[in-house]
């Protein structure tokens, strides 16, 4: 009961730190929109072929925007000093990163969502007819990047050249993720638009598996 | 020294031994003719790669849990050596290709997968390059080469079901299979040589990193006092 309630609070300081500046949100947003218009100058993005691009591209910029994000998720700890203060205040450490994963995938999944009708326009791709559909791959893919992310960036805060260590060490971990929903964004695109279910599955199994070995390695990540 | 240097003579015998038989026992291949000798070279590197891989793994696992430095020095020299034979088999894996494919390099399942493989155990390396200080070092990288190597399955499960949808070069889709006898012994035989040649590796590097752990203690207790 007591990791519930720890990470209730915990989620509480992290949303509460962050809708106060709103700094994350609104700059992760305005990287994503500079990723999107730049890659549109490197193909044509009115050809069919946009269509089927469409999916990776946005995936990348997720995926970059998110390699970023994920940065002060541990570093704001360290630079304020309250990373020992918060292992002191909770039974399991795992909290810490359950409450920061949690709401690392809501700050994600909030500039997608952002994103989404304004990339809809601008690739001329339609999202609404597979909203929900898209919301459950953006929710699992998200959710797969800020588990590990979350992981590597307890890691990479306390390294030099931080800024280009997570990227390094997050983006080959994440193939797993990149692949599965991509796969399932560009059925999801499709002018007959269709679900993979096996791409949702294989999300769902990378999340689970990296969840684990969150629980059973977390704590040692935010070791002294 | 002399049981150095009676294993090194064994592995050089063995792997002499290996390329003998990978040129004059195995038959030649009746479509690809000479060029597909380097399967002996290659296969074997690439079974051996991961074999290093698993002992980094198991390495980074026993760190975590006992915290001897003895794990580290294994986690770092398995991952070096496991690099070296995963590049010879990125290397010599377009040096076949190019003359039966036609091409140096596809985006296929599995050269893809060995590709993000090196990938992930080059940002391993440059992990340790980052952190200063030893015990800090020793327990990043080894949490790191855990999620790594947990997450080669799921690498390979997602490419070989997502990305082999485009059309694939036909000769030799799946090396192994119905593989003339003589050259399946041959190819284990090169594997139990390339296996040697891991293990002396492995040993001289663990014994430089064990020097270098040691000069970086004594050098600390000196900075101390």
């Amino acid at each position: 009961m007591s990791l519930l309630s720890n990470t209730t609070a915990l989620l509480g300081k992290e949303l509460r730190t962050e809708f106060r500046s709103r700094e994350l949100l609104t700059t992760t947003v305005v990287f994503i929109l500079v990723v999107v218009v730049l890659f549109s100058f490197t193909f044509d993005p009115t050809s069919g072929e946009s269509r089927r691009f469409a999916a990776s591209l946005l995936w990348l910029a997720f995926l970059f925007a998110a390699s970023l994000m994920l940065q002060p998720c541990f570093l704001r700890e360290q630079n304020n000093d309250t990373l020992s203060a918060l292992r002191l205040c909770v039974a399991d450490p795992f909290a810490i990163f359950v409450a920061k994963l949690a709401a690392n995938t809501l700050f994600l999944l909030l500039t997608e969502l952002l994103m989404l009708p304004v990339f809809s326009i601008l690739f001329n791709v339609p999202v609404f007819p597979v909203f929900g559909q898209l919301v459950l791959v953006l929710f699992l893919g998200s959710l797969g990047v800020s588990i590990a992310g979350t992981a590597l960036s307890a890691i990479s805060a306390q390294a030099r050249m931080r800024e280009l260590l997570l990227p390094l060490l997050l983006l080959p971990l994440l193939t797993p993720v990149l692949v599965a929903s991509t796969r399932v964004t560009v059925g999801l695109l499709d002018p007959a638009p269709f679900m993979e279910w096996k791409g949702i599955g294989f999300l769902v199994i990378f999340d689970v598996v990296f969840l684990t070995a969150l629980w059973l390695f977390g704590e040692y990540l935010l070791e002294e | 020294m002399m049981k150095h240097a009676l294993g090194g003579a064994l592995v050089v015998v063995l792997l002499v031994a290996a390329a003998y038989a990978a040129f004059f026992v195995a038959p030649t291949d009746v479509k690809q003719g000479l060029i597909y000798r380097i399967l002996f070279l290659h296969v074997p590197s690439a079974w051996t790669g991961l074999v290093a891989f698993f002992v980094c793994f198991i390495a980074n696992l026993l760190y975590v849990w006992r915290r001897a430095p003895r794990w580290d020095w294994l986690g770092i020299s398995a991952a070096e050596v496991g690099l070296a034979f995963t590049t010879v088999v990125l290397v010599t894996g377009p040096i076949w290709a190019h003359p039966v494919w036609g091409i140096w390099w596809t985006w296929d399942a599995r050269l893809t997968s060995t590709f993000v493989l090196w990938l992930l155990y080059v940002s391993y390396l440059v992990l340790r390059t980052l952190v200063e200080e030893p015990d800090r070092r020793a327990l990043f990288s080894a949490l790191f080469g855990i999620f790594a190597f947990i997450d080669v399955p799921l690498v390979f499960g997602s490419i070989r079901w997502w990305r082999t949808q485009h059309p694939q070069p036909v000769i030799m889709g799946e090396p192994g299979s119905g593989l003339d006898p003589t050259m399946r012994k041959v190819l284990f035989f090169s594997w139990l040589a390339m296996l040697g040649l891991m293990t002396l590796l492995l040993k001289a590097r663990y014994r430089v990193e064990a020097m270098r752990g040691e000069l970086e203690t004594i050098r600390r207790e000196a900075e101390v006092l």
